[in-house]
């Protein structure tokens, strides 16, 4: 009884009763769509996890419809009650994480992975000095630890095309750490730099410095960020990802900025909610609040400081992916589509149900690349009717996946993906005058 | 693994016959109350394969519930004998418009906002519009006889059905009305057909009747210090020549949830809250505002709203959309019910609301499509807290007793299913019930199609507590 107990609480028992299974969340979740059962709806993985945390189901039951969600959080949007569905999820993966009996192998790749891999630049920057999804393939260790019951190969080759080329390591080396505009800053701004980002995509990274001190902040790196933790609380590892978090945490109190800006809707989606993490009214819960306040998306705050004006016209059709994150947990859908159509030439079309996950989420599509691709294919159908030649997308996973999309149907030579940062950057931006 | 299932399994293809635990779990529940699991659930994609379901359940007398996208308040789509989930749910969505007729052609999985988002093109509606309209099928809405606001001047399902398709219980297809508006061939098996809540045969395909869309819409709200006065300005309005699509109410109770949950600026003060809307011309609109501010005015409004444009009337009918979930905060567990009395009752429905929720001392908060006589009595508790769940029965029972005593009916919208089985007897006596029931086993010799619903089982009670 006292063990059910335990279980009920870890499963965040009493958070499914806030669902009253009206079921107005199905017609929202992308995979509901794709693989056509309530199983697979957010409004049937609630009900999974109370009938496991009420022991008629078993956790083994769970199991599949916890993995295969994306976390894309579209259903909490639409959600008429506000059922804390991320707090649901998040307690299922953990409990059946902690119930899982791993080999001694599995849990050192994980270990590595998890605690060194992810969380260090210096593997990041080996990461990104050009083969990091090879690198990577502990993933499929991981994969396999999770007792996926059809394992996909992981398909490595296919990503490996849509990698952009990586700068040289003495290049990543130079980077400076403190960036002056011309003239008083108009912010200072602390950089969240990320780990995906900053390894495979450290140009774009560049880019969005470049914008902000165009812009006219202060941008500061501070030196010792390390990974946001959302991979981690994907995998159900929610003790480390809460590490990361004080880490964090710690390293951008240090000095008086005004903004944490990110690039990366996924990891911007975890920096703002970092307060969950810890009890309301610890002294940990207060500085996390002090940092979530100023956590903000690039484009947020391009928009804020409205500092920019753009001299080379980018004459392009371009559509919009949202990300996930962005929209369904930040909740930040107008200043990108903002941005985008403050770009002289540039017209914006947007495709029939842009806040449909495009399915990167995270390693989602490393660990369940079929139905990944089932997702993507919806997604295409939708981005083909726009008939685009840019893609644009605020998020490394959905970069690479919308670029995985375009080399898929066999578009690479026509249609581009950008992050909103690249598109910028495309029309010469210059302070107004 | 049962005979019945194998059976299945060699005719459908793998991913239709779900038997996993997880599946199944997943196809035992509503928007309702209980919990039942069944055997199997089929996922059918074409009549044929719903007759084969058919046959095969009959042959082995294995129960069969129909079940849409499970949106259902009522229980409907509970499978409470086991046996098979028949999920419509991914059957291929067809919609087959024909202008000059004014009728559509759906198939069974359709989902209802769909229909209108594709009759819009042509000018025409399709008028039922349950609050669920985006979510549910209108396999479902057709099986329990939706309704929604507007069914004040536009009626509910029924009165847009002309043609049914049907699969029978032993396994046949059969065709019921036709394509024309005027038929009066024979018995009117469409009319038996809806709203027998899936206990006579699986829909496959309707025919149903649209209309012009009405070309300009305003919104009004009116502020009542006093409840019998919003039911009085409901009943002159009505009387006055004027006929809104859409009077919607709402108590002080509900106001008040909805203003702490997402502030829209309502009065927190006022007893009472009529929204309406007009439809048709913009000059008959226009005269009718006046006229509807002017009867709202002589009976004592304490205010009135007319909002300037479609952002501010937007806003109005927003705050009504909130009421579900703000009400939702008061306690986790809604008891949703749709009790209807006839338009001059109202106000004495309200008044035996209060003296019920008193009795009982219930969160109880009444809002709903007051022009149609249709309350939405919501008793908010806790499924957890055996104790107050016990009152909350008794004082469910009570209501109903006090909607049919009025001269009203046990449901306006929502079905009977399980909930109110035991209450049928109580509105139709028990000759009239047993009509009912000759009709049933004549259609389903065998029992099998969603046994357990709308006919009460020998001292069957309202139950609310799954244990």
């Amino acid at each position: 009884m006292n063990d059910l107990k335990t279980l009920q609480e870890k499963l965040q028992y009493d958070k499914t009763f806030d669902c009253v299974q009206c079921g107005y969340c199905l017609p929202a979740c992308p995979t509901y769509e794709t693989m056509e059962k309530e199983t697979h709806s957010p409004r049937g993985r609630i009900n999974l996890v109370k009938m496991a945390a009420e022991g008629k189901t078993s956790l083994e039951d769970l199991e599949e419809p916890i993995e295969k969600c994306l976390g894309c959080m579209a259903c909490t949007t639409v959600c008429p009650t506000n059922v804390q569905y991320g707090a649901i999820l998040e307690g299922a993966k953990e409990t059946l994480e902690d119930n899982k009996e791993k080999s001694k192998r599995s849990e050192k790749t994980e270990e590595f992975l998890f605690r060194s891999f992810f969380p260090s630049s210096k593997w990041m920057n080996r990461l990104g000095n050009a083969t990091w999804l090879y690198q990577a393939t502990g993933l499929q260790k991981v994969a396999r630890s999770l007792c996926l019951t059809a394992m996909a190969p992981l398909h490595l080759g296919e990503f490996e095309k849509v990698i952009p080329s990586q700068p040289s390591p003495s290049k990543r080396k130079k980077r400076l750490q403190r960036v002056e505009p011309e003239g008083t800053p108009a912010a200072k701004i602390a950089f969240f730099t990320g780990c995906v980002m900053d390894s495979v995509f450290f140009e774009i990274n560049q880019q969005t410095i470049e914008l902000m001190k165009l812009s006219g902040a202060e941008v500061i790196l501070p030196e010792h960020q390390t990974c946001c933790g959302a991979l981690h609380a994907h995998s159900g590892k929610v003790g480390l990802s809460k590490e990361l978090a004080m880490e964090n945490i710690k390293a951008f109190e240090d000095e008086n900025i005004d903004y944490i800006v990110n690039n990366a809707g996924g990891c911007g989606a975890r920096l703002i909610e970092y307060d969950h993490l810890f009890e309301e009214g610890t002294k940990w819960h207060r500085r996390a609040k002090a940092f979530t306040e100023k956590v903000k998306d690039i484009s947020e705050v391009l928009v804020e400081l409205d500092a920019l004006e753009f001299s080379a016209p980018v004459e392009k059709l371009v559509t919009y992916q949202p990300s996930c994150h962005m929209t369904n947990v930040q909740r930040v859908t107008k200043p990108p589509r903002q941005l985008i159509e403050q770009v002289p030439g540039v017209k914006l079309r947007e495709m029939n149900n842009p806040d449909f996950c495009c399915g990167s989420a995270g390693v989602y599509n490393i660990v369940n690349y079929e139905d990944s691709m089932e997702i993507l294919n919806k997604k295409m159908e939708d981005v083909n009717k726009t008939n685009p030649e840019v893609i644009v997308t605020t998020n490394p996973g959905c970069l690479l996946q919308m670029k995985l999309g375009v080399e898929r149907e066999g578009k690479s030579g026509e249609v581009q993906a950008f992050h909103l940062v690249e598109l910028l950057m495309e029309a010469s931006p210059r302070p107004k005058k | 693994m049962k005979e019945w299932i194998n059976e299945l399994n060699s005719f459908f293809s793998a991913n239709q016959v779900l038997t996993e635990p997880a599946d199944r779990y997943s196809y035992s529940f509503d928007g309702s109350f209980g919990e039942y699991l069944p055997d199997a659930v089929v996922q059918v994609k074409t009549k044929e394969e719903v007759v084969h379901v058919m046959k095969t359940a009959n042959r082995y007398k294995v129960p069969v519930t129909p079940r849409g996208q499970g949106t259902c308040l009522s229980g409907g789509p509970l499978p409470v004998k086991g046996g098979i989930v028949l999920d419509t749910s991914q059957w291929p969505a067809s919609i087959d418009v024909t202008p000059d007729d004014l009728i559509a052609v759906v198939s069974p999985g359709v989902l209802t906002a769909s229909i209108n988002q594709e009759v819009e093109k042509y000018g025409l509606t399709y008028p039922p519009d349950p609050s669920s309209a985006h979510v549910s099928t209108i396999g479902g809405n057709l099986a329990e006889n939706s309704g929604g606001p507007r069914g004040l001047k536009y009626g509910v399902t029924k009165d847009y059905v002309i043609g049914l398709e049907l699969v029978t219980p032993e396994g046949e297809i059969i065709k019921t009305g036709g394509r024309t508006i005027k038929n009066v061939t024979g018995f009117d098996l469409t009319k038996l057909v809806i709203g027998s809540e899936g206990t006579l045969g699986v829909i496959t395909k309707a025919t149903l009747k649209l209309v012009p869309k009405p070309p300009a819409v305003q919104t009004l709200m009116a502020v009542f210090d006093e409840v019998e006065l919003s039911g009085k300005a409901i009943s002159k309005t009505l009387t006055s020549g004027i006929l809104p699509s859409k009077m919607e109410f709402m108590d002080q109770a509900s106001v008040q949830a909805v203003e702490n949950y997402k502030p829209s600026g309502l009065p927190v003060d006022a007893a009472a809250l009529l929204m309406i809307e007009l439809d048709g011309r913009a000059e008959a609109i226009k005269a009718e505002v006046i006229q509807v501010e002017k009867i709202m005015k002589e009976l004592g409004a304490k205010d009135i709203v007319v909002p300037k444009n479609e952002e501010e009337a937007a806003k109005i009918w927003q705050a009504r959309k909130q009421v579900s979930p703000a009400i939702a905060k008061i306690k986790p567990t809604k008891v949703s019910e749709d009790a209807t009395v006839p338009r001059s009752k109202i106000a004495e429905m309200m008044e035996r609301l209060k003296v019920i929720k008193e009795k009982y001392n219930i969160e109880l908060v009444v809002f709903g499509h007051a022009g149609d006589g249709n309350l939405h009595p919501n008793i908010m508790c806790d499924k957890r807290n055996e104790e107050e769940m016990i009152r909350v029965e008794q004082a469910v029972g009570e209501i109903f007793e006090a909607a049919v005593e009025l001269g009203g009916t046990l449901s306006g919208e929502h079905g009977i299913g399980t909930m109110k089985a035991p209450f049928m007897e109580q509105e139709l006596g028990s000759a009239g019930l047993d009509m009912m029931k000759r009709i049933k086993d004549s259609w389903d010799p065998n029992g099998i199609m969603n046994p357990g619903k709308m006919f009460p089982e020998r001292d069957q009670k309202l139950v609310l507590r799954n244990e």
